[in-house]
């Protein structure tokens, strides 16, 4: 019960903490965690799903807003999509995304990442916070995380690498799949895709 | 071998881009007008990956050493820093320009030969230009998405300034010794293959539709370079699509809507379109077209010198340029 208390206190404190921070102090304070955690585990660097996923479900998700992801990528039929199938529409889209996200990390080799000073007004509730990858090469890449202000904090609504945005790179395929067969049919199809991810990421860690 | 390939290459890329220009099928994705062609050959070009090029890159990354390759890249990457260069000055961004030839005299030099990339260290950062982004800052719209033979995902105007413009600022189509030539072209290609591999690994994987994915990823990539990653956020589709007043509506996103248009503001018949309308969202196309000129000039350090973006009477010259010169100009594959 004592343990229970503390843990909730330290939950609760944490919590406070990151809603008092600025929104790319607070990104630049998860990508250092994370990148620490990586650099000193050898099973993530081998490639272990499971362990990266678990890093990245309690680092990473908590401060991303995923009905805000898949509204966007969903675009103008967001709204033809009644409250059950945007809650299928989100889980499934959180699921390819953190899969996406896991495999990405997974190739994470000592790249020197770099902050960018924050261009916000004070008041400012919907900011870009911009970093970028150095690699020997080629030009630095940037990754830019799309934040708003949310009563629990700052959440990341959208990733923009290279200028691509993750999210929104969906739309047309999603626009087309609706236009062809429905807001079901593109449920249906995220699930496979997910299904099929799922069956290759378990038959590569055998 | 590699100068016939060159030439079949070239002269299948110019028929796609001249003969399939003209016919624009109706597919079932607006702003995509040459789906059909496209689809059929980014399968093409992804069945030769599978069997030729991909094995190569991934054997080439199994046997290479990382330091080994990564001097690999550095050296092909700063042959390509003098055109970078000579484009970063085409696009006024003359400060950008100068410390592109100054990473190839310090490369050169103290890098050894580009083997290191010193330059990088010592705070002259690599940039990334070619023909197609000069001609988009200066006000030429990207046209229709086409996938080229091989080279992959471009556009009217990238993949025209691709082939009769960007090889001739390629360092290697200068070596003399044509098999010398042929094989660092060669190596050249399977390095940079080498190193997008976790990229297009991971492009398949989150790829609901593949073919879609990657065009869709390429137009957003190119709107951003012609920008310096910089580019005006379009018509701000966060806000809107949540609300459902999304405004891709209005831009006319619908498939009713004309597959692309071939006239610019002025009023010319053109290869291309007024602007990047062919980007995912496309909801900037209903505002007037946003002139990527002098968009982020003083970020080179020099004062802004505005460009007049004017498409030449003669531009249907470029279609005619000798474009049979195609060639491995360009890095990326686009798979």
């Amino acid at each position: 019960m004592k343990l229970f208390l503390a843990l909730s206190l330290s939950l609760f404190a944490a919590a406070a903490a990151a809603q008092g921070l600025a929104p790319d102090v607070q990104v630049k304070n998860i990508t250092n965690e994370v990148i620490g955690i990586i650099k000193q585990d050898k099973d993530i660097q081998a490639g272990n799903h499971k362990k990266i996923n678990d890093l990245v479900d309690a680092k990473v998700l908590p401060h991303f807003n995923f009905s805000r992801m898949t509204a966007l990528a969903v675009g103008r039929n967001w709204p033809k999509a009644n409250a059950a199938q945007q809650k299928a529409l989100t889980n499934e889209f959180r699921t390819l995304l953190v899969h996406t996200y896991s495999s990405a990390l997974s190739t994470y080799k000592n790249q020197v990442i770099e902050f960018k000073p924050l261009r916000a007004a004070a008041g400012d509730i919907d900011v870009m916070v911009r970093t970028q990858v150095k690699q020997p090469g080629t030009e630095p890449i940037s990754i830019d995380y799309g934040m708003e202000k949310t009563p629990g904090g700052w959440k990341v609504y959208d990733v923009v690498v290279g200028g691509v945005s993750l999210v929104t790179n969906y739309r047309e395929t999603f626009n087309a799949e609706i236009r062809t067969s429905g807001v079901d049919g593109l449920i249906k199809s995220l699930v496979n895709k997910n299904r099929s991810l799922e069956i290759q990421a378990s038959s590569k860690s055998k | 071998m590699m100068i016939t390939l060159r030439r079949l290459l070239g002269l299948l890329s110019l028929a796609a881009l001249l003969g399939l220009g003209g016919c624009a099928t109706t597919g079932g994705t607006p702003g995509d007008p040459l789906e059909g062609y496209n689809r059929a050959m980014f399968g093409f070009n992804d069945g030769v990956d599978k069997a030729i090029i991909k094995p190569l890159a991934s054997g080439y990354k199994t046997v290479m050493p990382e330091f080994a390759r990564t001097g690999v890249t550095n050296f092909f990457a700063n042959l390509g820093d003098l055109w970078i260069g000579l484009n970063n000055v085409l696009q006024g961004k003359v400060g950008a320009g100068v410390s592109d030839f100054g990473r190839f005299a310090l490369n050169s030099t103290v890098g050894i030969l580009g083997l290191f990339d010193v330059a990088s260290n010592a705070g002259l950062e690599k940039h990334n230009e070619d023909f197609g982004q000069t001609l988009g800052r200066w006000g030429v719209g990207s046209g229709a998405y086409v996938v080229l033979p091989v080279l992959g995902a471009s556009s009217v105007r990238d993949g025209l300034s691709l082939l009769a413009v960007d090889w001739r600022g390629d360092p290697l189509w200068y070596v003399n010794n044509i098999p010398t030539r042929n094989e660092l072209i060669g190596v050249r290609v399977i390095d940079s293959r080498a190193n997008l591999l976790d990229v297009s690994r991971l492009a398949e994987e989150a790829a609901l539709d593949h073919y879609a994915y990657v065009r869709d990823a390429f137009l957003q990539r190119r709107r951003s370079l012609i920008y310096d990653g910089d580019a005006p956020p379009e018509a701000n589709p966060a806000k809107t699509s949540e609300t459902g007043e999304s405004k891709d509506t209005a831009a006319g996103a619908e498939p009713e809507s004309p597959p692309a248009r071939l006239v610019t503001q002025w009023g010319g018949r053109v290869i291309a379109a007024t602007d990047e309308e062919l980007t995912p969202a496309r909801e900037f196309s209903a505002v007037p077209a946003p002139q990527p000129v002098a968009a982020r000039t003083e970020a080179a350090g020099v004062a802004a010198s505005v460009y007049e973006p004017k498409i030449p009477d003669n531009h249907d010259a470029l279609l005619v340029t000798p474009g049979a010169h195609a060639g491995f100009a360009r890095t990326s594959l686009g798979q």
